[in-house]
């Protein structure tokens, strides 16, 4: 029940990008089109789930026992940009249909903060490792949830006529507000859960 | 060069947040007050104008291919160690501002600016560009957080221009990030072309 929670609570109600405003560069850079936003979303999960296993290894095995927890930073970062680079050197090895879908996208997660954010964030929150795996696949699920209808709402409205000064990415910052306030309506959807289910 | 010009030009030219639209999740996740944005722009411009600074410096020391790591190691250093500043000296302000402080790493205007200024002009060039950068930034960000400040709760700065229960408290949330910083920019584009 308790990973449940946790699954319903990073989708819905604290959505990585919506409520938590991580990874917005790609948010906004890739969601023009629904297709690529799901490659996007896909290379996203994938990423962030290896990333939070090996940056939480790292603190728990080197950082934690030598007492260098300030080098956190430094170290995640470095993991990540490694760790992204040997991700699509055996993609393309091992599965090239896998890599011509997530290739492009792949240099791009290094920059993505929700890579390092929610890294972090499992370190802080103190979960143990399947609790900060669950909570990493979760937020990726949220990720490419907003992209995806993101991408959606971005498609229809090149169809309609948008006064001058708005067009671009004024429009888009103002649609994804709209859309923040929608998932806004989830918002204590997790206490009631979890005073529904004891926890 | 005239710095004068490399000053203004990150600041109205080439502002980052409103022209270049670079590091766009501090810039909302941290503008709920105009005293947060400001903390979070003058946080980000001082790990801009050391790292711009350093990376200037060791620019002909870099070998060419491995150049993108070793910015960020540099920049990674100096946001550490704003930390540990920001912790002893004004941790009321580390705390609002949370997870947003180690993820200036991870801030395209940072390695942007290494990449497309420091690594290419001398040092003190590169600190105006710092500079200017930063404070651009900073401003954006002050200006965003001051609107949504007076929008949600009718004050700027913490001082009280209308009566609270004006305030639209959604401005302060999430949703009026995004529609703000949407507006902002129309206006922006407005202007440019007046």
């Amino acid at each position: 029940m308790e990973y449940i929670l946790i699954f319903i609570t990073a989708i819905f109600v604290n959505n990585v990008i919506l409520s938590q405003f991580l990874g917005i560069c790609p948010f906004l850079g890739v969601s023009k089109k629904i297709e690529t936003a799901t490659g996007m979303g896909m290379a996203v999960a994938f990423v962030l789930t290896i990333a939070t296993i090996v940056t939480y290894l790292i603190q728990k095995f080197i950082l934690d026992p030598l007492n260098i927890g300030y080098l956190q930073t430094i170290a995640f970062i470095l993991v990540i940009a490694a760790l992204v680079q040997m991700v699509e050197i055996i993609l393309k090895k091992v599965s090239p249909s896998l890599y011509q879908a997530l290739g492009v996208f792949l240099p791009l997660i290094t920059t993505n903060c929700c890579i390092l954010g929610v890294a972090i964030l499992v370190i802080q929150k103190n979960y143990d490792l399947l609790t900060g795996v669950i909570y990493a696949i979760s937020t990726a699920l949220g990720f490419a949830l907003a992209l995806i209808i993101f991408a959606g709402i971005r498609e229809q409205l090149n169809m309609v006529n948008i006064p001058k000064g708005m067009r671009g990415m004024s429009i888009a910052l103002v649609t994804a507000g709209l859309l923040a306030m929608a998932f806004m309506g989830f918002s204590g959807v997790d206490r009631g859960l979890a005073a529904a289910w004891g926890l | 060069m005239n710095y004068f010009k490399i000053l203004m030009n990150g600041i109205v030219k080439e502002n980052p947040t409103f022209v270049l639209l670079l590091g766009m999740c501090p810039t909302l996740g941290t503008t709920s007050s105009a005293i947060n944005g400001m903390g979070m722009g003058l946080a980000t411009m001082f790990v801009l104008i050391c790292s711009n600074v350093v990376i200037s410096l060791i620019k002909n020391l870099v070998p060419d291919m491995v150049r993108i790591p070793i910015f960020v190691v540099v920049i990674a250093s100096f946001v550490t160690l704003l930390q540990m500043v920001m912790q002893a000296y004004v941790p009321d302000l580390y705390a609002t501002l949370g997870l947003f402080i180690p993820l200036i790493v991870v801030n395209c205007i940072l390695l942007g600016r290494a990449e497309a200024f420091a690594a290419k002009n001398g040092p003190v060039a590169s600190m105006f560009d710092g500079l200017g950068m930063g404070l651009g930034f900073t401003i954006a960000l002050t200006l965003l957080g001051g609107v949504r400040e007076f929008l949600g709760t009718g004050k700027i700065f913490n001082i009280t221009i209308m009566p609270e229960q004006y305030g639209m408290l959604v401005f302060v949330l999430a949703p009026g990030a995004f529609i703000v910083l949407g507006y902002l920019i129309a206006i922006v584009n407005r202007l440019k072309k007046a």
